[in-house]
């Protein structure tokens, strides 16, 4: 079987186009996923037994379950969850984009919650406590103090889930959207030519992601030197 | 939960019975694959740690290759791509393979190789986490390399990454999901195919839900034994830094 350049080409406009809703699913669970999952690390660090509870089971049953089942999850419920919140009664049609940008923020929440409370983990106790002596409240303690240094502390591992999440787009397949991969899907079925399109996604898949791996290493090295 | 007891509509059982074929399948393939994983993953992993020659960068390349490309598109390569690659004969042959095994087999050496190259880097991070008086040791004492790593270096190491290594056993089996985008159908495409059979969405996603829970609660349980089964009395505490 002999690879047809001149197919690749041609599909690479709408590859692009592809690549470029796989960026805006990515920039929208991590920006989405760190919030929710900051809340939810604070949550988890609760005195309230209740609260702190409530976040552990969130964060344990996301990580229990594969990433497919939630878009199904998401795709198949939030019409009715909308319908029920409008009083219309019955579901409302909600677009592809939409259900893939809660799913990820959910789902990726759960992981990036973990990251988050590892790095409140690893500051040292009298931190929490000078902010206590210095009359800061939890608020403020939090955003200025406690926060920065958590995330200082795992930004590589931050990033490192960050790219797996990159990867992760690829499993909107599943409900037929057209990131990288489903677009790359699209133009094999319809050209027949399964071999070029895969192993052109594989490439731009590795590319971005080795870079981005490679930057995350160099920056770990870095991290390791600094003042602490 | 009244779903699982009502008949199906192929009238050959009832929906429990696709449930328990779809985990089987999600049992076997994820049991399957962490043997391949096992098995390919300390090779690869201790291939990173030789000193010397070819063996170091391949086993780079191996890992660099399939940790950067997402497992969905790896699955579509072994799937659709390798039989065109191969010759006719023999790719014709693989696409001719009977329904379930016909995706079982590539879901089993994807996901086995996928996860290979993640196991490989916590084997080398638990060679590499030894100290060199253990290496130093072994070849004052006339190890060879082979019976070296085999009875002194990666049992210890294996004692050391084995936290990851539960991390990375409850994942396979969330992630045999993804093979059922080659046709298995396994449990999270039983939930779907329940579904667009019988409309209960809560219900037949739901009951997979939990089954995943139940996994995982096992795999974590399983994985935990082992730990304190092959803990060193010296070196108990966890971390094995003596």
């Amino acid at each position: 079987m002999m690879v047809d350049l001149s197919a690749i080409a041609a599909a690479m406009p709408y590859l692009l186009n592809g690549l470029w809703f796989t960026v805006q699913i990515t920039v929208v669970g991590v920006t989405g996923g760190i919030v929710f999952g900051s809340l939810l690390a604070v949550a988890r660090l609760s005195r309230n037994r209740i609260v702190s509870s409530l976040a552990t089971a969130y964060v344990n049953l996301m990580r229990s379950i594969p990433l497919i089942l939630v878009i199904f999850w998401v795709f198949f419920l939030v019409p009715w969850a909308i319908g029920w919140m409008t009083h219309s009664g019955r579901p409302v049609a909600v677009g592809a984009s939409l259900t893939i940008f809660v799913t990820f923020v959910l789902f990726e929440a759960a992981y990036y919650a973990e990251i988050v409370r590892a790095g409140f983990r690893s500051i040292s106790p009298g931190q929490y406590a000078a902010c206590e002596a210095l009359g800061l409240s939890k608020f403020h303690a939090y955003i200025y103090i406690l926060f920065p240094q958590a995330i200082r502390n795992v930004l590589p591992i931050l990033l490192t889930q960050t790219i797996v999440l990159f990867q992760d787009t690829s499993l909107v397949y599943v409900i037929s959207a057209t990131d990288l991969l489903g677009a790359a899907t699209k133009v094999a079925q319809r050209d027949g030519r399964l071999v070029e399109m895969y192993l052109t996604v594989g490439v731009i898949y590795f590319v971005i992601c080795y870079a981005a791996s490679q930057f995350v290493k160099q920056l770990q090295g870095r991290l390791a030197y600094g003042v602490r | 939960m009244s779903l699982l007891f009502e008949p199906t509509p192929d009238g050959a059982g009832r929906y429990l019975d696709w449930i328990v074929s779809g985990l089987g399948w999600t049992l076997g393939l994820a049991l399957g694959a962490w043997t391949i994983a096992l098995v390919v993953g300390t090779l690869v992993g201790v291939a990173r740690t030789l000193p010397k020659g070819i063996l170091p960068r391949l086993g780079r390349v191996y890992v660099e290759t399939f940790r950067n490309i997402p497992l969905l598109v790896q699955m579509f390569f072994w799937y659709f791509v390798l039989p065109e690659l191969l010759p006719v004969r023999i790719g014709m042959a693989i696409k001719q393979m009977d329904p379930p095994w016909g995706s079982f087999i590539p879901a089993l050496i994807c996901l086995g190789l996928f996860t290979a190259a993640r196991i490989a880097e916590q084997v080398r991070a638990g060679l590499q986490a030894l100290p060199q008086g253990q290496i130093q040791a072994a070849s004052a004492l006339g190890f060879a390399r082979g019976r070296m790593y085999r009875l002194i270096l990666l049992p210890q190491a294996f004692r050391i990454i084995l936290p990851t290594l539960t991390n990375e056993f409850m994942t396979i089996f969330k992630n045999t999901s993804v093979a059922l985008t080659i046709g298995l159908v396994e449990l999270t495409a039983t939930a779907r195919e329940i579904n667009e059979n019988t409309f209960r969405t809560f219900e037949a996603f739901g009951v997979v839900t939990i089954v995943y829970l139940v996994i995982a609660l096992l795999a974590w349980q399983i994985m935990s034994r082992i730990e304190r089964a092959v803990q060193l009395p010296a070196l108990a505490g966890g971390s094995a830094r003596p």
